[in-house]
């Protein structure tokens, strides 16, 4: 039996597959890595795989961590994003990721800082709800948008607090955050995406973001 | 695949610690001889390396899976999850289940007759701990030939025998999976537990436990049953089960007799299990329950699971008050910051403390994948 949250999850279904090739890029090999809503973990295992990292993942729903067990992820823990990271100590993880779930999220902010106090670095995705679909959708149409990475209908969607790219910039200052690498993504084709150059908040419809917090030097000190 | 029972099974008996020695137990009493009953399923490989012990809870006994006649109308108590192609596959795995001691089902207890006196121990029966129950079943697995378990599992009382084997034979297993269970029970269990106890003990017929031979205790110990059934459900279980649906009956009878399905049911439950318990076992088990408490033995909950080496599967259950999810939490937590991997997840169910019997297609699919995962790791 499902609840309201678990289908939330599952209707996330977890990282897009073309952005895998970036955040793996973006991860050291033989690293710890916490995935939060680590899905049916085939991001986990990718990054097992390819860059012999010790996984973690953080997850809501029950059938997600059945698909996670059964790739022979040992490390998955049934759990509430919303909550926080309470049970994970400081600077304990070399990567937090949070891919495409920031914006599903009832308070961001305490969620991004928590990342940053328990990672050395975190990355995450979002959708970018900038992009020039979205925004023409919304001049000419006159109707909420719904692009590839933002299907839902407005009244079932589970994303809460959409963002752009500008937008999080902004965010990384309230959070304490230092930007290290951003990386705007256009999808192509099916199931492809190329990285942006120029115009990315009006180009990319999703973005990665590689950061870290702006007020320790990795043992908890300020700078 | 093939999906069915163990068939017919036979169960065995071990005998240890005779004189002069004994079983040393956390008390500082020394018990012996011990005697185990035991089921096995399967075959132990060359290698002997795909051992699981299962490990039973308050009422359980040996007998898991498998009829142990033709005749016999219910199989083990956890048929569903042992047997070829079951989640604990027996094509696979050599499974071993064993009656705890202090139990009433073959195993050394209260009403095993002490071999010094020719009578039965009654009241003279050590009490005995969760850690007592570990260690006589290490002696038996030592006795299998068996060094290292493959898994130890165990739902409620079976999953604080879990965690046990963890924490006092680290490198004697590589898989544990604690279900339905906790580090030690809430005050609230320990109350219900108390409950039941003077029940028993309230009753004429328990003599100070030297009832052996004469008439038993039969009103105290079903009351125990009735009173331990109701935490075994969930306020929604009991919706869906019973409602407020009367017995044999359309109107109140405006008397004592019966009148709610729940009575009835509840008054079912308490004599069958007169009919097969022991009241002194059950005062014993459950004062080893509520002993249990793996914070008060090694300082905290991280300091007691330092050495563990094994691989953690820790499942609870949405609607189970009586060993409720924040405790398997607390023991993910305390395993996590040791390192150790861990796997946790709550299901949902409306079964309450009874799920770890009846969600069997949530359990197989979760332990399946597990073990399955394990291999080829």
């Amino acid at each position: 039996m499902a609840n309201e949250a678990e289908i939330l999850s599952e209707q996330l279904a977890g990282c897009p597959r073309q952005d895998f090739r970036y955040i793996i890029d973006l991860v050291a090999r033989g690293t710890s890595v916490l995935d939060l809503g680590c899905g049916n973990g085939e991001l986990l295992e990718a990054l097992i795989r390819e860059k012999q990292v010790r996984a973690q993942g953080l997850e809501l729903s029950e059938r997600c961590i059945q698909a996670c067990v059964a790739r022979g992820l040992t490390s998955i823990i049934h759990g509430d994003l919303d909550q926080g990271l309470a049970d994970y100590a400081d600077q304990s993880v070399d990567y937090v990721l949070l891919t495409n779930t920031i914006q599903v999220l009832h308070r961001p902010l305490l969620l991004i800082k928590e990342m940053a106090r328990v990672g050395k670095q975190c990355v995450i995705t979002l959708p970018n709800f900038a992009h020039w679909s979205a925004r023409a959708q919304l001049l000419f149409g006159g109707r909420m948008p719904k692009t590839g990475r933002l299907p839902y209908e407005w009244y079932d969607t589970p994303n809460i607090h959409l963002t752009t790219i500008k937008d999080f910039r902004d965010f990384c200052q309230v959070a304490d955050l230092r930007l290290v690498r951003e990386i705007p993504l256009r999808t192509v084709g099916e199931g492809g995406c190329r990285e942006v150059h120029f115009l990315s908040n009006l180009r990319a419809d999703a973005a990665i973001f590689l950061v870290e917090s702006a007020l320790s030097l990795g043992h908890g000190l300020p700078a | 695949m093939d999906n069915g029972s163990v068939g017919i099974v036979e169960t065995k008996y071990f005998t240890f610690a005779e004189a002069p020695g004994g079983l040393v137990l956390a008390n500082g009493q020394i018990l012996g001889p011990v005697t185990l009953a035991y089921e096995t399923y399967g075959e132990l490989n060359a290698a002997k390396d795909n051992a699981i012990l299962v490990c039973h809870a308050l009422s359980g006994d040996a007998h898991v899976a498998g009829y142990n006649s033709p005749e016999e109308k219910a199989p083990g108590w956890w048929e569903v999850m042992i047997g070829p192609g079951r989640a604990f596959d027996t094509n696979k795995y050599f499974v071993i289940c064993s009656n705890i001691i202090g139990g009433c089902k073959g195993s050394t207890g209260p009403s095993s007759v002490n071999s010094k006196t020719g009578r039965p121990y009654a009241l003279s029966f050590p009490v005995i701990t969760v850690e007592d129950m570990v260690h006589a079943q290490r002696a038996l697995v030592e006795h299998l030939g068996i060094d290292e378990l493959c898994a130890v599992v165990g739902g409620s009382m079976g999953g604080m025998q879990a965690l046990q084997w963890a924490v006092s034979y680290p490198e004697r297993v590589r898989l544990v999976l604690p279900i339905a269970t906790t580090h030690c029970l809430s005050p609230q269990a320990i109350a219900f537990d108390e409950v039941g106890r003077q029940a028993i003990m309230s009753d004429p017929d328990w003599r100070d436990g030297e009832y052996y031979g004469k008439s038993i205790p039969v009103h105290g110990l079903s009351i125990a049953r009735m009173v331990g059934h109701i935490t075994y459900l969930s306020d929604q279980s009991m919706h869906h089960k019973f409602g407020r649906r009367l017995q044999d009956k359309a109107e109140y009878g405006y008397d004592f007799v019966t009148d709610f399905q729940v009575e009835s049911y509840l008054h079912y439950k308490g004599d069958s299990f007169v009919k097969r318990f022991d009241a002194n076992s059950y005062l014993y088990i459950t004062k080893a329950m509520d002993y249990f408490d793996l914070t008060r033995a090694y300082g905290s909950l991280r300091t007691a699971f330092e050495k563990t080496q094994a691989k953690f599967l820790v499942i609870s259950f949405s609607s189970d008050w009586l060993f409720p999810s924040y405790q398997s939490r607390e023991i993910v937590t305390a395993l996590r910051q040791n390192g150790r991997e861990v796997v946790y997840t709550e299901i949902e169910t409306d079964y309450g403390h009874d799920a770890f019997l009846l969600e069997a297609d949530s359990l197989t699919s979760l332990v399946r994948s597990f073990l399955a995962g394990q291999e080829r790791s």
